[in-house]
């Protein structure tokens, strides 16, 4: 008694677009867009009104306009007769390099922090739990705060550097801490001086390709060839060499405490508040990569350090061999987002008066030109070219190190 | 065995030999030593080098700390005290501990009102952050932020009730219709909630609020209670529209016609003069009004625990929304949720702030002003939202694909499968991320105080540090924020470790 | 329940939003109170008393206009603004009238759109240097490393000074001037400088203000002044006026302590009658009550009492009164006539 019949005709009906799952999602989407369309051109609409209504416009030709402040800390040549574009190159290139200084720092001091975590000496792991909790749980921005007061009021002032008799000599007859930055000696690149860095370049080169063959040998012979003391050999004689026989061309400029009655002439200042920010951001974020170094060892299953015990390697070279390759693969993903979150703390520049981007575009551009939509737009792109841009890179190192995982 | 050695051989123990004690270097506390701190030379140098660092450490602070001044009105008394040691200068913290605290605008004789929202946070808190309480806690949770933002800001008591009632007629009428329609119960729910603030926006202006003066009240509340009682008796036996439907039709006709009659017999009764509808009498505004309290006067540490909470329980629904439209098949919603997503976790929140202080006011209605407190809480919500949901996204895609299949084979829709089967357990994965993205953000609601908002940070670089009596306290200053801060997240992240090893058990 | 929480959200924010329409006037008198922007603190000009009562020199103007317009010179709401955010508070109606220490400018009053309603402080760019360093001019200063508030004229009016004697200079930009005063004193930096009013302020809350000097160079000109909307012209009158009559009131000699009295009756001036509202109806022409200054007047006092009061040689500032003396004494102080 069964009785066949054909499928009911498929014939579209408005309702299926409500009960239908295959038109749902349609109609769902079509909502939303139409919601979305509303939603910006509402906005949109506002802004303009609101512009229109305070006769303003929104341009970039401010830009173009002669900035007119200084700004202390420059990479880039830079004048109060730059333009506000300049301003920005400048803010730009002093983010990148408080982000990539403080990256450094932080992965060393969280690399050695989150190994010593791991210690069998119960003091020093207590000490670096300790280190780690306090600095994770107090905000950056009042950490950032203490580095610089504590810059500020425990270094000297310049003034005791200067003179014909100064209060205090110069470190080494180089250095000079101040509550205004350090002063290190410049290098000055004399004619020849490019062979010396050529040759620098190369034997860099070349200890990277001893080394992989020492490892190649290794691995073929089993004999074991010496990387250490090679290596450092390979790095200096030949720069060394190269640099005398071209005659020393590069010099060095040195910090001078005479030629001006204020401050420190020639040679390099790294400036107060950068170094308050970079340290900072370097133990704030080292006390989050301590977690993660320690998370990603943890995940490392005991057998594969038993294992390599029983090969007989030492302590060291277990961490070094068998234990860190492994960890490193839990490590790097939560390391990238660590990275990204040095470069937007960066941003706390402004509070110590770090000549950031925030602190140029987003604070003494804004303020002087008054454009705060153009500025803060620009910021944001500048943010997120530089956070989406760091993430593909670390992702596409991510992936291949995934690969080797079976 | 024992019988023939025992005539062999010339002496046999036959009893064990009580241990005896380890040797003096491997037991007690020298043996301890020996294994924690001293166990190779290396090992030892770390040790001592460490000890060293711990006595350096003790001995620059501890003196600066234990000869603190406590009683002082200025800094310059403090060195007067002090004859050129160096020690702390606490005083400042004991003058101005209730600036720092509540901000320097919150009237003081009110400093009990955030206090008791402050004590009552862990109540509400208690049964979300430990499952083993029972659930009706959870009924105090749903009340708290109304009662906090009615102890806070102070004012009538009736805004914060009628929002509250809103979400609680947008939930009836999800919870009736919800389960056998999503989309219904959600839309019907946001159409009563928006009908109840309607009305009682109604009644909350001075037309209203005549008509529900005091005798107006009475009558109407015994209507209420009659319409109430009415869905009880019938909730048993019809539809719950039904008895819905009937309480509300009982209390629009108390309403209409009994209550103005009523109204009119109470007042009589009370002896009320009943001219101009009885306004002179109580109004409903005059009921439960706490003194207002305007958000810019909202500042200290007070204004960090409004932001972060607020903000973590706003942003909770949005980010899981948000984790949701990114999971999504359907490409318009889940764009819209990669680039929402990205795009704020691309930028620092201090360019959200700046948003939030110098741009939002050109993208709203021209005339429009937020408070700033508000327009913060916005972006800070927004900005939170896309890293929960990110933690979320994480939570839904560690469950186990079977789960999906096996939701999808018992004939759920999407909704219903998301809502029995996959949020609750992809929810309680996900707490301890959530957990870590809260103690971030809390830290983070200190930059506030760089666009101007008086927070404990701001609070300290602008107002005290600025006054003449108190400019050159820092490091008093800064630690005692540095202590609060590590107090409230140190805490909180404990209770994320101690919930990871709980769930973790759960799963072994 | 995103939508609902949000539209929560928006209902809660719709208790709070006042809308503000054309008419400030209008808006401020249906608000009941100001809403006034000042400086997050500068001693003497607006700061937060220990009990958080604000008090200072700007301050005194915005209580002089809530009591012209509303009767009550406690009716103002103070929003502390920074050097970012005035200007966005201003624009966006957050503010009714910006007094904070804020330098008219050609560009501020054209091409930011807003309206300079007058000057409540004619001042000068200074620099202040410890003694012991012996410099007694800024053109000394060559290499010398200098603080400056961020986010005011001040960067560009030391950039071109510096530029224009062809000496360097390096800048160290400060948030707030608790900072300043903290880089300063520690001799991070060589030289504060900021407003010469602003460099008497921070001097004065020294332990020892008798080892920093204020150097004769004033390099800019700052007529600072309270602010309004542009095209306001109604609010901007109401404002003007006010802070005329504060002047004017002492330059006739209306202090607080005699205004109840000359406000009695009419008196035998008739430019105090018509000031004090006995006589004519200038108050009806800003559409305020008759006795409009008086209760200005009242709130603190005429123009030299706020003066004397908060930045005065007898307060820690101890500011002269310099180029902010009446006309008649040698000053710039010239209030248009009351007719």
């Amino acid at each position: 008694m069964t009785v066949l019949t054909d499928p009911p005709k498929e014939s579209f009906r408005l309702s299926m677009l409500i009960n239908d799952k295959r038109y749902r999602s349609l109609t769902f989407q079509a909502i939303a867009l139409i919601l979305l369309i509303m939603a910006i051109s509402y906005l949109a609409s506002n802004l303009m009104a609101n512009l229109a209504a305070a006769g303003l416009n929104i341009s970039y030709d401010f830009l173009g306009d002669p900035a007119g402040y200084d700004i202390n800390q420059t990479l880039i040549s830079y004048n109060s007769q730059s333009p506000h574009l300049q301003a920005a190159w400048v803010g730009i290139i002093n983010t990148l390099l408080v982000a990539v200084l403080g990256c450094v720092t932080a992965t060393i001091l969280g690399v050695f922090a989150g190994v010593l975590r791991l210690s069998n000496n119960w003091l020093v792991r207590k000490l670096m739990s300790g280190y780690v909790e306090i600095f994770r749980n107090i905000p950056v921005l009042i950490w950032i705060l203490i580095f610089y007061g504590v810059i500020t009021v425990s270094l000297p002032g310049a003034r005791i550097y200067l003179g014909e008799d100064p209060e205090r000599a110069l470190t080494l007859g180089m250095f000079a801490f101040t509550n205004r930055g350090i002063y290190v000696p410049a290098p000055l690149w004399g004619p020849g001086s490019m062979i010396v860095v050529g040759t620098f370049i190369a034997s860099i080169v070349a200890v990277f390709a001893y080394r992989s063959y020492a490892k190649k040998l290794l691995f073929d012979t089993g004999r074991l060839l010496p990387t250490g003391w090679p290596s450092l050999l390979i790095l200096v004689v030949p720069t060394i060499l190269a640099f005398f026989v071209m005659g020393q061309p590069i010099g060095l400029d040195m910090p001078d405490p005479l030629a001006n009655r204020f401050n420190l002439r020639g040679g390099i200042q790294i400036g107060a508040p950068l170094i308050a920010l970079w340290l900072a951001l370097s133990v704030y974020t080292g006390a989050f990569i301590a977690e993660n170094v320690r998370a990603g060892i943890l995940a490392v299953s005991k057998g594969q350090t038993e294992a390599a015990a029983a090969l007989g390697l030492r302590p060291g070279r277990i961490m070094n061999l068998v234990v860190l390759p492994q960890a490193l693969r839990v490590i790097i993903p939560p390391l990238i987002s660590q990275y990204l979150n040095i470069t937007k703390n960066s941003s706390l520049a402004i509070a110590v008066g770090y000549a950031d981007i925030t602190a140029t575009l987003g604070g003494i551009t804004l303020n002087q030109t008054g454009r705060a939509i153009e500025c803060v737009l620009l910021l944001m792109l500048f943010y997120l070219i530089i956070s989406l841009s760091i993430s593909a890179v670390m992702n596409v190192y991510n992936n291949a190190m995934q690969l080797k995982e079976r | 065995m024992s019988e023939a050695h025992a005539h062999s051989v010339a002496f046999v123990r036959e009893s064990a030999l009580p241990p005896a004690p380890p040797p003096v270097t491997e037991a007690g506390v020298i043996g301890w030593m020996r294994q924690n701190l001293f166990a190779t030379w290396a090992n030892a140098l770390l040790t001592i080098a460490a000890i060293y660092f711990i006595y350096l450490l003790l001995t620059a602070t501890l003196p600066w700390i234990l000869g603190g001044i406590w009683a002082a009105d200025s800094l310059a008394e403090c060195r007067d005290i002090l004859e050129g040691r160096s020690a702390a200068c606490f005083a400042v913290l004991a003058e101005r501990w209730n600036q720092l605290l509540f901000g320097f605008k919150y009237p003081d004789e009110y400093y009990w009102r955030p206090g008791i929202a402050f004590i009552l946070l862990f109540v509400a808190a208690a049964p979300v952050l430990f499952f083993d309480l029972p659930r009706k806690l959870l009924i105090f949770t749903a009340i708290y932020p109304f009662l906090a933002y009615w102890l806070i800001w102070g004012g009538t008591i009736w805004s914060p009730a009628f929002a509250a009632l809103g979400f609680v007629a947008g939930y009836v009428i999800f919870d009736v219709y919800g389960k056998h329609n999503f989309a219904a119960g959600f839309f019907g729910g946001i159409v009563a909630a928006l009908v109840v603030w309607w009305l009682s926006g109604y009644l909350m202006s001075a037309e209203g609020s005549t008509l529900f003066s005091g005798p107006g009240l009475i009558a109407n509340a015994l209507g209420a209670a009659a319409a109430l009682v009415a869905y009880l008796l019938l909730r048993k036996n019809t539809e719950p529209i039904i008895a819905v439907g009937s309480a509300l039709l009982l209390f629009v006709v108390w309403w209409a016609v009994i209550a103005p009659a009523l109204m009119f017999r109470i007042a009589l009764l009370l002896g009320i003069a009943i001219a101009d509808g009885g306004a002179s009498a109580i109004t409903l505004s005059d009921i439960g009004v706490l003194e207002p309290v305007q958000s810019r006067d909202m500042g200290g540490f007070m204004l960090n625990m409004i932001l972060g909470v607020v903000c973590v329980s706003l942003s909770l629904p949005l980010g899981i929304a948000l984790a949701m439209g990114r999971q999504s098949s359907m490409p318009l919603i889940r764009w819209i949720s990669v680039v929402f997503i990205e795009f704020i976790r691309g930028v620092p929140l201090i360019t959200l702030l700046f948003v939030a202080n110098v741009v939002l006011a050109y993208f709203l209605p021209p005339g429009t002003t937020f408070d700033l407190i508000l327009r913060v809480i916005i972006m800070i919500t927004m900005f939170a939202s896309a890293y929960i949901a990110e933690v979320i996204r994480g939570g839904l895609a560690a469950l186990p694909k079977g789960q999906y299949e096996a939701a999808n084979s018992l004939g759920l829709d999407y909704a219903q499968a998301m809502r029995l089967i996959i949020l609750p357990q992809a929810l309680k994965i996900s707490i301890p991320g959530i957990v870590n993205v809260s103690v971030g953000l809390f830290k983070d609601t200190t930059l506030v105080s760089i666009i101007t908002m008086f927070d404990l940070v701001g609070m300290i670089r602008g107002p005290i540090l600025a006054s003449t009596d108190w400019n050159g306290v820092y490091w008093e200053l800064f630690s005692f924020a540095a202590v609060l801060f590590f107090i409230t997240c140190y805490g909180i992240s404990q209770y994320s470790q101690w919930l990871e090893r709980r769930l973790a058990t759960d799963h072994r | 329940m995103k939508k609902s929480v949000f539209l929560g959200a928006l209902t809660v924010a719709g208790l709070a939003a006042g809308a503000a329409a054309a008419g400030t006037l209008d808006d401020v008198k249906a608000r009941g109170t100001l809403n006034c922007g000042v400086t997050t603190g500068l001693v003497g000009f607006a700061a937060p008393d220990a009990n958080g009562v604000w008090q200072g020199f700007d301050v005194g103007v915005c209580r002089a206009v809530a009591a012209a317009v509303l009767g009550d010179a406690n009716a103002v709401e103070f929003v502390p603004t920074t050097g970012k955010t005035r200007f966005t508070a201003l624009a966006s109606g957050e503010i009714d009238m910006l007094a904070r220490n804020t330098t008219w400018t050609f560009s501020r009053d054209v091409d930011l759109k807003f309206e300079f309603i007058g000057t409540n402080y004619y001042d000068g760019q200074g620099f202040m240097v410890p003694k012991a360093l012996g410099v007694s001019s800024a053109k000394e200063l060559d290499g010398a490393t200098v603080c400056i508030q961020t986010g005011t004229t001040t960067e560009l009016n030391l950039a071109d000074f510096f530029r224009k004697n062809n000496i360097s200079y390096e800048p160290v930009p400060i948030e707030t001037s608790a900072e300043g005063q903290q880089q300063y004193l520690a001799g991070a930096c060589d030289t504060y400088t900021t407003d010469a009013s602003g460099l008497a302020s921070l001097r004065a809350a020294f332990e020892k203000p008798g080892d920093h000097v204020i150097l004769p160079e004033i390099i800019s000109k700052e007529p600072l002044g309270p602010l309004v909307r542009h095209g306001d012209n109604e609010w901007g009158d109401t404002v003007r006026w006010t802070l005329n009559a504060l002047i004017a009131a002492e330059e006739m000699g209306i202090t607080s302590a005699n205004v109840t009295e000359m406000s009695a009756k009419a008196g035998d001036s008739p430019e105090v009658n018509r000031l004090l509202g006995t006589e004519g109806n200038l108050g009806e022409m800003l559409g305020l009550d008759a006795d409009w200054a008086t209760k200005a007047i009242m709130a603190g006092g005429n123009y030299g009492e706020i003066f004397e009061k908060n930045i005065g040689e007898n307060t820690p500032i101890g500011l002269a009164r310099g180029l902010n003396a009446q006309w008649t004494d040698g000053g710039l102080l010239y209030s248009p006539p009351f007719r």
